[in-house]
């Protein structure tokens, strides 16, 4: 599902990537410093928006300094067959912000299915991880939650322009 | 932090314009004037409450390669792998956690292809064994932080 971009969206994509400028007319200033029309730079922009390329454009803010200290990747062994169905609902749930079927490593990795929940502590992400175990219910054939202790790296995408 | 920088955070989370003066159209709604919301934007970013403020993109509709992987790391070798890992410049993300395998990163690269090439590099250098993961289905990916 690739959308098509040029060489100018990608040398927009490469000056903005790090975030926008924060002056009043940011779309301009990064037009004049790419030596492009702003409106150019503004319908490219909305055209990614509307494909898909860009997700969403805004704040991105760092779970531990707004105090959400919980941060749990709760991954569970769901039988293949009712896989869609369970990512749906788990993906569904207002505290899950990623939610993805992946593979399993088997022996060491038997989880294919992986839900990032929020909690400002460990025991309200607990108390989620039991709602999406009750959910689940007898497709849910084993669980862990990973409790991230540190970042350590955290940028955005980076992509040549 | 007080209450507009909250309200700010809650409010800007998506759906920031594109148009010509975009603070000054954010600001309206927030009720503050276009300036306080630039300072206060670029407060949280200096205090490092929001990590960036921007477009977010999706690496794979781009053309890109992206996946999750993580290794086992012993812990005596931990902080020398972490740098290591981090060392190359696909790497957007990485998070210690509490597991066996106990580091997780996403890899970002220019080409699908990448992937496993850089994932070959980072097996060589560490010396740990990479257990990738890259998604099979996507079911939801968003914010929605109501603080």
């Amino acid at each position: 599902m690739n959308t098509v971009i040029d060489a100018t969206d990608r040398r927009i994509i490469a000056a903005t990537q790090e975030g926008l400028p924060l002056t009043p007319r940011p779309y301009a200033m990064i037009a004049a410093q790419l030596g492009l029309d702003a409106g150019d730079v503004m319908d490219r922009m909305q055209r990614m928006l509307d494909s898909g390329a860009i997700r969403r454009i805004g704040a991105v803010p760092n779970h531990y300094a707004l105090g959400f200290k919980g941060n749990g990747m709760s991954v569970w062994d769901v039988p293949d067959d009712t896989i869609k169905e369970a990512g749906q609902t788990i993906g569904a749930l207002d505290f899950v912000s990623h939610c993805y079927h992946r593979p399993r490593h088997l022996p060491t990795w038997p989880y294919n299915l992986f839900a990032m929940v929020h909690g400002r502590d460990r025991a309200e992400v607990d108390e989620k991880v039991h709602h999406i175990a009750a959910i689940l219910g007898a497709n849910n054939r084993g669980h862990e939650v990973l409790f991230s202790t540190r970042i350590l790296k955290k940028t955005g995408l980076r992509i040549a322009g | 932090m007080d209450a507009r920088d909250i309200a700010i955070i809650n409010y800007l989370q998506g759906g920031f314009p594109v148009t010509d003066r975009p603070y000054a159209e954010a600001a309206i709604t927030l009720g503050i004037t276009e300036r306080e919301l630039i300072e206060r934007l670029e407060n949280l970013l200096e205090k490092g409450v929001l990590s960036r403020f921007g477009p977010m993109y999706h690496a794979e509709r781009l053309g890109g390669g992206l996946t999750l992987a993580a290794l086992h790391v012993p812990d005596e070798g931990f902080d020398r792998v972490a740098e290591q890992v981090n060392g190359f410049p696909e790497v957007a993300h990485n998070y210690q956690r509490e597991h066996h395998l106990n580091m997780w990163f996403v890899l970002a690269t220019e080409t699908p292809a990448r992937i496993d090439e850089v994932l070959a590099e980072i097996e060589r250098k560490t010396g740990c064994r990479v257990y990738n993961v890259p998604k099979i289905e996507e079911f939801f990916v968003g914010l929605r932080f109501e603080l």
